[in-house]
């Protein structure tokens, strides 16, 4: 059944892409939803099936044929379902199928329909079997497959330079990534002899054998860890290689709500997950992912505040918001970082969806600059965008409250670096939250609040030049027009997912509010994701000052411990600290709004800071520090000097030397028949006379 | 039809027991190797084209001599076989070879090799 | 033993002297004379001559095949063609490669002294072949139709027929090669060899 759930969207993609053309939009409408529901159906089916199981033996596997085996080296084409793998394909197959049913409303009419449903169907196929796959060849696979279905989806407005130049840079960043990746995978094999997630032939998966390895050194883990999540900077847009997610805003808004929002930026936080029995064997990479976590979460959220593309804001918002992600995983809350995930996914999937859906009815204009008011005329996309922007900015009960403030909290109570590092960097993301809440109000407020500025000739306070890009084709600035809301395609799915914003947290209530209101056990989530991920060494650091004889003990402790966390059972005064830090985390995330509501509701077009509006010149400092020395290198050097002087200099004397010589040789090639003729009976003659010769002695 | 038949057999007897003169394999070889020899040799002095392609069908049939001799001496069928199939190549290549002398006839208006010599510096 | 009994016993080995010496004369004849109906008519008497010696060598059926497919058919060929492209005495023709009137007779004389070691160091002894007189069955006899048939139709069928397939192909060929030229191709021809010689030119 796992295969299925795979390959329901890849028959959907052949179906789409050889007679989508032919048999017309009706047609791939419904077999592409249809394909990804079928594949919902399934999973939902499957993770009944593991629900059933006993909770510490929650594994399915499922093999499908033996791909590749060769001197101890196994990659299978074999799918393992467990807690983790099934909570990313449940919210993948839903989300992707809800984006699926939107973007049949929101791509009507276009020419190039069957081709958009062939690659984003194409995308759900990779994207299952990068979750599902039971090695990390197959997970490179699906990873390797979403990111080209990215590259096509990002460049799928063919025509625009823009959208060619972006696919090519989210193909460029991505590859930079995947090399880290590779050789990650590489070096576990060498390291391990496995790269499977359970054990195959005997061999255990590498996964167990870091657990209980006393050979590897902390150093091979170091570099194990650092060059996965290096493939994971890549993938889900993390410092220094998140620059390609902005630009990837040139794609259509559904491909930016699936794939660069909820679902494909996120599978790097998956393979930190996936492999954390490996990474929290290295407080030193850990130390490196929480760092570069809180720093993109709160560098994107910076240049977030400035953006006046409504996509532009999102695709900030979610490079902050995958920064917390990375936080939680590199302070060891694995849990947290995937429900952050989940939630992320129904929150930023509804966010983007609404602004494809602002952007639809407003004939294609994404400048924010040039809209407000249009709560008054499209009130579903309002009032569903509302519950989003609260959801992020950590409105009390709803989704995203609860994942945010348990990052926040196993930050802050993260006993795996040095002290002081855990409050730090508690202290960058309370502020990350803050400005993600001013950020996202600000948004709100342009987009739905204050006087409309459709007309095109809106003043721009000190800022004349429009640095993003507009679709080639929008009708904005002709005139006035009328908004207007969009078809029930497009809406239905936002209510679905308003909902889940709202709900969706729930299932993974902290403990310490559900001591609040009397649930025990109320954190279902982690609990259920527990027999999966890895703790982490609960004092590491501790470990190497007092050398080894706490880390047996805590080593043991979190051995032993496999129900429940440490910290659920840790003293009542300790809630009360998490319970505080929550009440600081809310209180910002209200400042926030009230700072975004005061600053911009009078004065929506109010100018920011320049530095924050040029994303702080990263580009531009890529551009001269990298881009241009390899470019002159490259010409200068390489090309001018290297390839023309050396390389085809040796072979240019090569093939001279070579001409010299025929041309001596030439001379003997007299053009006469009879004279070859000769020679080649003198040279019989030669070779038969050397024969007798030898039969003579 | 009687005296042809006693003839080939006769013939066919080839060794007669007790005759004092009966064919030996070294013979046909030197006949062989003297008609080879004397094919190579118009290669080489014979201008005309259509005259070295009958030193080439001479030396054909130097070395079928040699496949008859030495079926005949090996008492294997074999040989001749081979020899069969040595006149179909020969009257293949006959074929495919005077075309190729009617064309570059056409072309060129002469038989001499020595004039065909595009190939040369 | 009488003269005469002698005499009529040793006829294969004389006939095959008397055959060897004719042949190799009319060898001779082809590669000196100048004019190719001569050296045709020179071909002929070989190609008879070896008929014969095949008959002195038990095989009467290749014998047979050497007149009807040489003599009859091949050679009927080439005289056609001498005739058709009505070649006459070498007159005038510029001969470039003089020296190999020279080089050409050494070779001949160092390539038969080779031949000659080797065939002089030869001893074969000749096994006993079955007559026709001797059997029943002719396949078992060594030359006939039936021996060679029952060869070529089993262990050798497949050579057999690649050669029929090569048959095929030298038919499409003759025909392609000597074909006339559209003017259309005379004149592609005729531009490309223009073209050829312009570019040595430069």
């Amino acid at each position: 059944m796992l295969k299925w759930i795979v390959l329901a969207p890849l028959v959907g993609a052949i179906l789409n892409g050889f007679f989508g053309k032919r048999l017309g939009e009706r047609f791939v409408s419904i077999v592409a939803p249809l394909s990804v529901f079928v594949s919902f159906v399934l999973a939902a089916l499957s993770f009944k099936n593991l629900v059933a199981l006993p909770a510490n033996a929650r594994v399915i596997t499922e093999h499908w044929f033996t791909w590749l085996d060769v001197a101890g080296f196994r990659a299978d084409f074999a799918y393992l379902l467990d807690p983790l793998s099934g909570i990313y394909i449940l919210f993948i197959t839903f989300v992707g199928f809800l984006i699926h049913v939107y973007a049949t409303g929101y791509m009507h009419g276009d020419p190039g329909f069957y081709r958009f449903f062939t690659y984003l169907n194409l995308f759900m196929f990779m994207m299952l079997t990068l979750v599902l796959a039971d090695n990390l060849l197959l997970l490179f696979v699906g990873w390797e497959g979403v990111g080209l279905c990215s590259y096509l989806l990002i460049g799928y407005y063919i025509k625009k330079k823009e959208a060619g130049d972006a696919a090519k840079k989210a193909f460029i960043a991505n590859r930079i990534g995947d090399l880290s990746y590779s050789i990650g995978l590489f070096l576990i094999f060498t390291t391990f002899g496995s790269i499977s997630f359970v054990a195959k032939a005997g061999v255990p998966s590498f996964l167990t054998q870091a657990g209980v390895t006393t050979t590897v050194t902390a150093f091979t883990f170091t570099l194990i860890a650092l060059l996965l999540f290096g493939g994971a900077t890549g993938k889900s847009a993390q410092i220094p290689l998140f620059v390609w997610l902005p630009d990837a805003m040139a794609g259509p808004t559904p491909v930016s709500a699936l794939i660069h929002a909820a679902t494909m930026v996120t599978a790097g936080v998956y393979l930190i997950a996936r492999c954390s029995a490996v990474v929290v064997k290295s407080p030193t990479a850990m130390l490196v992912i929480a760092l570069i976590g809180a720093a993109t979460a709160i560098f994107a959220a910076s240049i977030g505040l400035a953006q006046n593309d409504i996509k532009k804001v999102l695709a900030y918002s979610t490079v902050s918001q995958l920064g917390y992600m990375f936080l939680a995983c590199g302070v060891g809350a694995f849990g947290a970082a995937i429900f952050h995930v989940m939630t992320h996914a129904f929150f930023k999937a509804l966010l983007f969806l609404g602004s494809g859906s602002v952007i639809h009815g407003m004939h294609h204009e994404q400048d924010m600059r040039y809209m407000g008011n249009l709560k008054k005329y499209m009130k579903v996309t309002w009032v569903t965008m509302m519950i989003g922007w609260l959801a992020i900015s950590g409105f009390p009960l709803l989704s995203g409250f609860f994942s945010k403030d348990e990052i926040l909290w196993k930050t802050f109570s993260s006993e795996v670096f040095p002290k002081g590092t855990g409050t730090l960097l508690w202290v960058i993301a309370a502020l990350t939250a803050l400005m993600t809440a001013i950020y996202m109000t600000r948004m709100m407020v342009m987009t739905f609040w204050g006087n409309e500025r459709y007309d095109g000739s809106p003043e721009i306070h000190g800022h004349g030049h429009d640095s993003h890009g507009h679709d080639d084709h929008n009708a904005g600035h002709h005139g006035h027009f009328t908004p207007h809301e969009s078809p029930w395609t497009m809406t239905l799915p936002l209510v679905v997912l308003a909902v889940l914003s709202i709900a969706g947290g729930l299932v993974g209530i902290p403990q310490a509010m559900g001591d609040l209101v009397g649930i025990s056990n109320s954190n279902h989530f982690e609990h259920f994701l527990e027999p999966v991920l890895a703790h982490a060494p609960a004092a590491a650091h501790a470990a190497a000052d007092t050398h080894g004889a706490v880390a047996g003990v805590a080593q043991a402790a979190s051995n032993t411990a496999p129900g429940a966390a440490a910290s659920h059972t840790e003293a009542p005064h300790d809630t009360s600290l998490e319970l505080g830090l929550t009440g600081v985390s809310v209180g910002l995330g209200f400042l926030g709004i009230l700072i975004g509501w005061v600053f911009f509701k009078k004065n929506p077009l109010r100018g920011m800071p320049d530095v924050l509006e040029n994303k702080w010149y990263v580009d531009e400092v890529y551009e001269d520090v990298l881009i241009n020395p390899i470019e002159n290198t490259s010409r200068n050097v390489l090309w001018k000097i290297v390839d023309v002087k050396w390389i085809d200099g040796y072979v240019n004397a090569l093939a001279g030397s070579f001409g010299a010589l025929a041309g001596i040789l030439r001379t003997t090639q007299t053009g006469f028949a009879r004279s070859y003729a000769a020679v080649i009976l003198a040279g019989a003659i030669v070779v038969i006379g050397y024969f007798i010769s030898s039969l003579m002695h | 039809m009687l005296p042809v038949s006693f003839g080939l057999a006769f013939l066919q007897t080839a060794e007669i027991a007790g005759a004092p003169l009966s064919i030996k394999l070294s013979w046909c070889l030197a006949l062989s190797a003297v008609l080879f020899t004397i094919g190579v040799a118009g290669v080489l002095i014979q201008r005309n084209v259509i005259v070295l392609f009958m030193c080439v069908e001479l030396m054909l049939n130097a070395v079928n001599l040699t496949l008859v001799a030495f079926s005949r001496f090996l008492n294997d069928v074999t040989g001749q076989l081979f020899v069969f199939i040595v006149m179909t190549v020969a009257a293949a290549e006959a074929a495919v070879g005077l075309a190729i002398i009617i064309s570059l006839f056409r072309n060129r208006e002469t038989l001499n090799v020595d004039e065909a010599d595009l190939l040369k510096l | 033993m009488d003269l005469v009994t002698q005499i009529s016993q040793s006829i294969p080995a004389i006939l095959f002297f008397a055959l060897a010496a004719l042949a190799v004369v009319a060898a001779f004849n082809i590669i000196l004379q100048r004019n190719p109906i001569y050296s045709a008519i020179g071909l002929i008497v070989v190609l008879m001559a070896l008929a014969g010696v095949f008959l002195t060598l038990a095989a009467p059926f290749i014998a047979a095949i050497q007149v009807i497919v040489y003599a009859g058919a091949i050679m009927v060929l080439f005289v056609f063609v001498i005739m058709l492209l009505n070649v006459r005495a070498e007159e005038s023709i510029t001969d470039k490669a003089k020296y190999l009137k020279l080089v050409a007779p050494a070779l001949f004389i160092v390539l038969l002294a080779e031949v000659g070691a080797i065939v002089g160091a030869l001893n074969v002894p000749a096994k006993t072949v079955l007559s026709a007189n001797d059997v029943a069955d002719p396949s078992k006899v060594l030359g006939t139709v039936e021996s060679i048939a029952q060869a070529m139709f089993t262990s050798y069928l497949l050579p057999f027929e690649a050669t029929s397939v090569l048959i095929l192909m030298a038919i499409v060929g003759s025909m392609l090669l000597a074909k006339r030229e559209t003017h259309e191709e005379a004149k592609m021809a005729y531009d490309a060899q223009r073209d050829y010689q312009q570019k040595a030119g430069d």
